[in-house]
């Protein structure tokens, strides 16, 4: 029993820590970690708030091979602080971004596992600007020909600074279990009160903020069953048709954009979006089994766009 | 936070060729182990940095019978602790030494 | 300071914009020796949800589409990203990654984006209004905040005196211009002098410059390792590439 679970763990991503999805994620002993947790790259900050500190601040950057391509690869530990950005975390995925910019031989896709609630309040000024240099990094190093590809399927989902992050990808690949927002629904219920969102409601939550909203608006690219292969798959399904980060493609996302507001801006649920979209049963979308939900986000116009 | 050291030797050294590893993750009720490599002969040395204060004679006990049942002998081990219990503690340095084991 | 003392600060000679819904701010001023900027911004303390969002982000577009080589002022006086379920569930976190991408292609094709912070502003809106322009500077009245002092004292359970000693000791989590000019967020703040002479030399820079603010952190002693792990991760990525083409047989290199 206690094998089952473990090879269930292992497998599962929102279950996975971060280093098992890597682990799992890339061809066996492909990974080579930079500024590993015996370099000992502490957050300098957490001790004025007597916190635990990680031995590498909660993120893991680095190199490895997918299916015999390689890739570098950022993971983010969502147990840790929440996967919160601070200080070090930060910098240690720009330095991974910038790396890949500079460098034509450096390896031309990036994944990022975002597993984040956002900027480190004990360390939000810094936080909140390493989000802002990761995103410079990233459209950089997308304008040097660079696939940065968005995983969004763990514990602490994908909020705050990391949703803006995660819009600034080439491609974002999600799952039932992946949340993206920008004000976490409990932000949102503390300023706004329990009419605006009650952050208890958890099928609210997920129709809000969940990835098959995501999906079916066009918020994400690919659906990924909550496994660490499904992951793999649908990332590597995407591969052959990038967007370049140029004008062309930013002026289509703004028609994109303007078009959603138009047609589901006066919506106050998901299930009303989803039927104006012409879906058969609005009401089911929750309950459907990925399998079912992919064919039918594959077929929603929406969905499916080279505008990011 | 509390800081505690231990040093003891043990019965072998560890197996296997791993300069390094680590397991766990910081977290309530959870802990990260970091293993390396790095002492001479059967030498033991356990760093333990927690969050949770006052029970030093606890860890000293599962440090001994961890190093005891392991014989972790030329590793350096370091803790981050966010307030696991001792079976986590006991659970966490086992897998750490069995990662170590291995080959590569 | 008002907005429109400020836009007769910034621009005494002439300028000519208006404030549409959602608070944003659009339209040209003169600026230098007869040169013309583009003049846009989130104002009257607005907060930035997705209309705004898209609203300000089709007048960067426009700039881009009809203006080549005209610089932007981004004018600031802000709230966070608008705090409402209806929002979030159209997708926010892509409207405002929209509204950043514009700018950073604005400077990209050689629109100087300079942001000019005489409010509040917070969070996402500050992300994707100020912290994206090739340069922030601030104006007596800036505020920059990631979230307010008693909210962080709340989330962090420590009482709100404890917070605020600690800032006294660290510039990196409390709000404030004191806070976010030794970091790197804030380049310069107009205090005194000649304002419209300042934002002339600003709007005159280099537009898509590289973004050095981890530099500019470690030169002001405010963010102490951001800049050198951030290189550190470079270094460790080229040697292992560089190790790796060593060991390879030779070729005809």
């Amino acid at each position: 029993m206690k094998n089952a679970l473990a090879k269930y763990r292992k497998w599962s991503w929102y279950e996975a820590t971060a280093r098992e999805r890597i682990a799992a994620l890339l061809d066996s002993g492909s990974f080579t970690e930079f500024i590993g947790p015996e370099k000992r790259e502490i957050s300098p900050h957490l001790v004025l708030f007597d916190l635990p500190e990680a031995f590498d601040d909660g993120i893991i950057v680095g190199r490895g091979m997918v299916q015999s391509r390689q890739v570098l690869l950022a993971a983010q530990e969502g147990r840790f602080m929440g996967g919160t950005f601070g200080e070090v975390h930060g910098a240690k995925l720009v330095g991974l971004l910038r790396y890949a910019r500079d460098d034509q031989d450096a390896p031309r896709v990036v994944l990022l596992l975002l597993d984040t609630g956002g900027v480190r309040l004990q360390e939000a000024n810094v936080g909140e600007l390493a989000v802002s240099e990761i995103i410079r990094a990233v459209l950089e190093a997308r304008m040097a020909g660079v696939t940065v590809i968005a995983m969004i399927g763990g514990r602490a989902g994908c909020f705050g600074g990391g949703g803006i992050i995660a819009g600034c990808c080439s491609r974002i690949v999600i799952s039932e279990q992946g949340r993206t927002s920008v004000s976490g629904p409990e932000v949102i219920e503390t300023n706004m009160g329990v009419e605006e969102f009650d952050s208890r409601d958890r099928p609210l939550v997920w129709r809000t903020t969940g990835g098959k909203t995501r999906r079916l608006l066009g918020g994400a690219d690919a659906y990924a069953e909550d496994s660490i292969d499904s992951f793999r798959d649908a990332a590597f399904s995407l591969l052959d048709r990038i967007p370049a980060f140029e004008l062309d493609t930013v002026e289509k996302e703004h028609a994109r954009l303007a078009q959603r507001l138009e047609k589901f801006g006066q919506c106050h649920d998901a299930p009303e979006i989803w039927k104006a979209m012409g879906i058969a049963e609005p009401d089911g979308i929750a309950d459907l089994s990925d399998e079912v939900f992919n064919q039918i986000a594959q077929a929603q116009k929406e969905a499916n766009h080279d505008a990011r | 936070m509390e800081k505690l050291q231990i040093h003891q030797k043990a019965a072998r050294r560890a197996s296997g060729g791993k300069s390094h590893g680590i397991t766990g993750v910081v977290a309530s009720g959870n802990l990260e182990v970091l293993l390396e490599r790095v002492l001479d002969g059967t030498e033991c040395e356990v760093n333990i940095k927690t969050s949770v204060e006052g029970f030093d004679a606890v860890w000293r006990a599962v440090i001994n019978d961890f190093i005891e049942r392991h014989s972790p002998g030329g590793l350096r081990i370091s803790i981050n602790d966010g307030g696991a219990r001792p079976d986590t503690v006991s659970l966490r340095l086992a897998q750490g030494v069995r990662l170590m084991e291995a080959d590569r | 300071m008002m907005l429109d003392n400020l836009l007769n600060v910034l621009f005494p000679a002439s300028h000519d914009t208006q404030v549409e819904k959602e608070g944003i701010l659009y339209g040209t001023a003169r600026y230098g020796q007869g040169k013309t900027a583009a003049v846009v911004g989130l104002v009257n303390r607005t907060p930035l949800g997705v209309e705004g969002a898209l609203s300000l982000a089709s007048h960067v577009l426009e700039v881009i589409r009809h203006s080549p080589g005209r610089p932007i002022a981004v004018l600031i006086d802000a709230q966070s990203q608008r705090m409402r379920r209806r929002d979030e569930m159209l997708g926010l976190n892509e409207y405002l990654a929209h509204l950043t991408k514009c700018f950073v292609l604005a400077g990209q094709l050689g629109h100087r984006t300079v942001g000019i912070l005489f409010g509040s502003a917070a969070a996402g809106a500050f992300i994707a209004t100020g912290l994206v322009q090739d340069m922030l500077a601030a104006v007596p009245g800036g505020e920059p905040v990631v979230m307010d002092l008693p909210s962080i004292a709340r989330v962090t359970k420590l009482p709100q005196d404890r917070l605020e000693a600690l800032s006294k000791e660290t510039p990196v989590f409390a709000p404030g211009l004191a806070h976010a000019t030794p970091i790197g967020a804030v380049a310069e703040i107009w205090n005194d002098g000649d304002l419209a002479t300042k934002l002339a030399m600003a709007l005159d820079g280099l537009p898509g410059a590289p973004d050095r603010r981890d530099e500019i952190g470690a030169e002001r002693k405010g963010r102490l390792k951001a800049a050198a792990v951030a290189k550190r991760v470079a270094q460790e990525a080229t040697a292992l590439a560089d190790g790796e083409r060593q060991r390879m047989p030779c070729t005809d290199r």
